[in-house]
């Protein structure tokens, strides 16, 4: 199986630490990773703020560089989403246009193939058990793409279960959105912090010395409310926590 | 739509007053909270909840496509059973016919149902201006209507207030609307309904003429279906001598069959009830009983135009269950004013621009008054997949496009005060069709991460006010697996 890791360009660009996780923890289960270079962006954020016709060439893009794989893995719910749930409508909006089925064909094959990293490890891997040590306090937010738009359900919740080490205790609220929502962030800056707000709030209140989730970019809205705060509790991305073994000495022992 | 929002700012602007008052966030985290749990248990009663879901979505659809066929059958069977139909194309149309439908019965006051439609076209205000006055029956519409207030959420108008502040627009304003509030009201629930039931009653025994919207029109008989909870619709249904009807043209079901499905799906999503207290029907009129006259207005004001888009026709589903608004986030933080709409939450972020065109700028906003979580198209017992239609209509703020607007095909085009936010769309959509400026741009920022405040000025503020900025790393994941040859360089 050829395995690609598709990063996202804001992983790539401001958490390599995660990208670096990802391809330890599938290493270590035996699986070679790929990343290709050519790799940009799936054009979510193009196509959530309205620029679908931008969004257009860096989805062909994305299948022109991941079409030749048979497993793609990225750990970004959204981005996941983005893919499996929106290229298919990116070509029907295109077929409306009548522009026929072209833009249809080029994305068929990425689609299926896109899978967010824990539903990699749970449905293609089988595997809940990764082996990972990880001392710490966990509270879980499940972000919305994952959780609605993927559908990916207790596949986290049972990989950080299977956790040696670690303490996953139940988030107050958890399926509500934490306010990043892409450009929302800076339209309704308000409300987006309100929400932000609400959810930190509610992650201090369990008493968890970290904050997890499937995507960085809730993490990044989170983690700068956090540090704005100055909480105790710190964001990190469920790849890290699975990635962690007894042999870590990175100093995340809190 | 109701005079009462014209010039409103746009969405972020009003959101930010509500955001800051904690009494009516306050209230409305209680009051959303509190029906979205209950909704949640009421729907997983049902076994065969994402059927009844399906097969409304699939009824709404249908009529739709066939809106003209069963218009005209509702039309004929209503003329049989012995109403009148009139045709309103917008707000204006609909408020004179009405007002002159009044005025003919010589009347100067009339009791009013709960109606969103009514509320839409600002008909309390148009005849206020003939001098007729119009009477709300429903208790939190009374609410609003004494407060002089405007409605924050559809079921429940008056959501943003306490009970305190209840009690209080009673003492004040009763008695200049009629009979007054009794002596020291207290703020319990039950004294409150007793003072609004005495207030309402001698309405109810006076009026001769009653005007009500509708939830569901059945074309097959010509039937007209009201669920409510209080019982004054019924009272306002059955009293009066003349009823007049003011209703959206989407709101036909083919059949009475069809009703069955929104008879068990719109009382679980608004009230979490299994049944709500008194469905009400009526057929042109009676001999016997019942108001002597009926006139059943049909009001456009938009609809056909929503219809004629292929995406956010679907908005036209709705049956204002108001589950949306319970599960939103967004609402239970900027309140039910801040869309500037007698519809808000996500049902009025797409539905408000769609009817009303995107001439305005709270219109323009509307479509971005959202995170895109999804809480609203999981909830929806019609299955409205809102945030497909709220980043459509971005589309549509930010590219212009092909619209109709009163029937005409019209080119619109990309609106003013996005050009910075084009401009890089455009730029990033660019770079990253080149994998090398993307990585040039990384080494850019890595290389003067020193130099990178916590917090931005200019438009970056929107994000630096509440949040610190995420520190650039000294190598992008890309530079790391060319250096490291896929990590196989490091020491692991
Ligand atoms: S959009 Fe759906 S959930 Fe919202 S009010 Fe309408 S029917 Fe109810």
């Amino acid at each position: 199986m050829r395995v690609a890791l598709f990063l996202t360009c804001v992983n790539d660009t401001l958490y390599p630490d995660t990208g670096r996780a990802v391809l330890k923890l599938l290493n270590r289960l035996g699986v070679e990773v790929d990343f290709p270079m050519a790799q940009t962006c799936c054009g979510q954020a193009h196509y959530n703020t309205g620029y679908r016709h931008q969004a257009e060439p860096l989805a062909r893009h994305y299948s022109d560089v991941f079409g030749e794989y048979d497993a793609i893995v990225t750990p970004s719910g959204s981005c996941a989403a983005m893919v499996r749930e929106l290229y298919p409508r990116l070509g029907e909006r295109a077929a409306a246009e009548g522009r026929g089925d072209e833009l249809s064909r080029v994305l068929a094959p990425v689609i299926p193939k896109t899978y967010e990293l824990t539903e990699f490890l749970v449905d293609v891997l089988g595997v809940v058990d990764v082996g990972a040590y990880y001392p710490h306090k966990v509270t879980y937010h499940p972000t919305c793409h994952g959780l609605r738009s993927l559908g990916l359900g207790d596949r986290p919740r049972r990989l950080l279960e299977a956790v040696k080490g670690l303490e996953l205790v139940e988030l107050p609220g958890a399926e509500e959105c934490c306010g990043f929502g892409g450009t929302f962030a800076v339209k309704n800056p308000d409300v987006s912090a309100a929400m932000g707000l609400d959810k930190v709030l509610g992650a201090e209140s369990t008493g968890a010395g970290r904050l997890c989730a499937a995507d960085n970019s809730c993490l990044m809205h989170l983690g700068g409310t956090m540090s704005r705060l100055r909480t105790e509790i710190k964001p990190v991305h469920i790849a890290e926590i699975l990635a962690s073994t007894e042999d870590d000495t990175e100093g995340d022992a809190t | 739509m109701s005079g009462t929002f014209v010039g409103m700012p746009a969405f972020p602007a009003a959101a930010h007053g509500a955001v800051a008052d904690r009494t009516l966030r306050a209230n409305l985290r209680h009051a959303t909270h509190t029906i979205r749990d209950k909704r949640a248990r009421a729907v997983t009663e049902l076994d065969d909840w994402a059927e009844l879901r399906e097969a409304g979505k699939q009824i709404k659809d249908h009529t739709l496509r066939h809106l003209d066929t069963y218009l005209v059958q509702l039309e004929e069977a209503v003329v049989r059973a012995g109403g009148t139909v009139h045709w309103a194309v917008d707000a204006d149309e609909a408020n004179s016919l009405v007002t002159r439908l009044v005025q003919e019965t010589g009347e100067r006051e009339v009791v009013k149902v709960k109606s969103m439609a009514t509320q839409e076209i600002g008909l309390n205000e148009a005849l206020e201006e003939a001098g007729i006055r119009a009477y709300e029956t429903d208790l939190a519409e009374l609410i609003v209507q004494l407060g002089k207030d405007r409605p924050s959420h559809i079921l429940v108008p008056a959501i943003h207030r306490n009970r305190g502040e209840i009690r209080d627009i009673f003492e004040h304003e009763m008695a200049s609307w009629g009979r007054p509030a009794p002596e020291a009201l207290a703020d319990s629930p039950a004294e409150l309904a007793e003072a609004a039931r005495l207030h309402l009653r001698e309405k109810f025994l006076r009026a001769k003429v009653g005007i009500s919207g509708a939830n569901f029109m059945v074309a097959e008989t010509g039937t007209l279906v009201i669920l409510e909870s209080e019982g004054n619709g019924r009272m306002c249904l059955t009293l009066p001598e003349t009823l007049i009807s003011v209703v959206g043209i989407e709101k036909i079901v083919p059949t009475w069959r069809d009703l069955e499905v929104f008879l068990q799906t719109l009382p679980r999503s608004s009230t979490a009830e299994r049944m709500n207290p008194y469905t009400s029907t009526w057929t042109g009129t009676s001999d016997s009983d019942g108001p002597r006259t009926f006139h059943l207005v049909l009001l456009d004001n938009g609809r056909t135009d929503t219809l004629a888009d292929e995406v956010g026709r679907q908005a036209l589903r709705c049956i204002r269950c108001s589950a949306c608004l319970n599960v939103c986030p967004v609402y239970e933080r900027a309140g039910g004013h801040a869309y500037g709409s007698v519809y808000p939450g996500p049902i009025g972020a797409i539905l408000s621009p769609q009817l009303r065109g995107m001439g305005s700028e709270i219109d323009r906003s509307l479509p971005y008054a959202s995170s895109l979580c999804g809480a609203c198209y999981e909830v929806c017992p019609v299955a409205i997949d809102i945030p497909e239609v709220l980043v459509h209509l971005r589309e549509r703020v930010a590219e212009g496009g092909e619209v109709v607007r009163n029937g005409a095909r019209i080119t619109v085009r990309p609106a003013k005060g996005h050009a910075a936010e084009r401009a890089a769309m455009r730029a990033t959509a660019w770079a990253f069709g080149r994998p090398g400026i993307l990585r040039t741009g990384q080494r850019l920022a890595s290389r003067t991460r020193r130099l990178h405040p916590r917090k931005l000025p200019g438009p970056g503020k929107a994000w630096g006010a509440s949040r610190d900025l995420p520190e650039v790393p000294q190598e992008s994941f890309r530079d790391w697996w060319a250096r490291t040859d896929g990590g196989k360089g490091e020491v692991k």
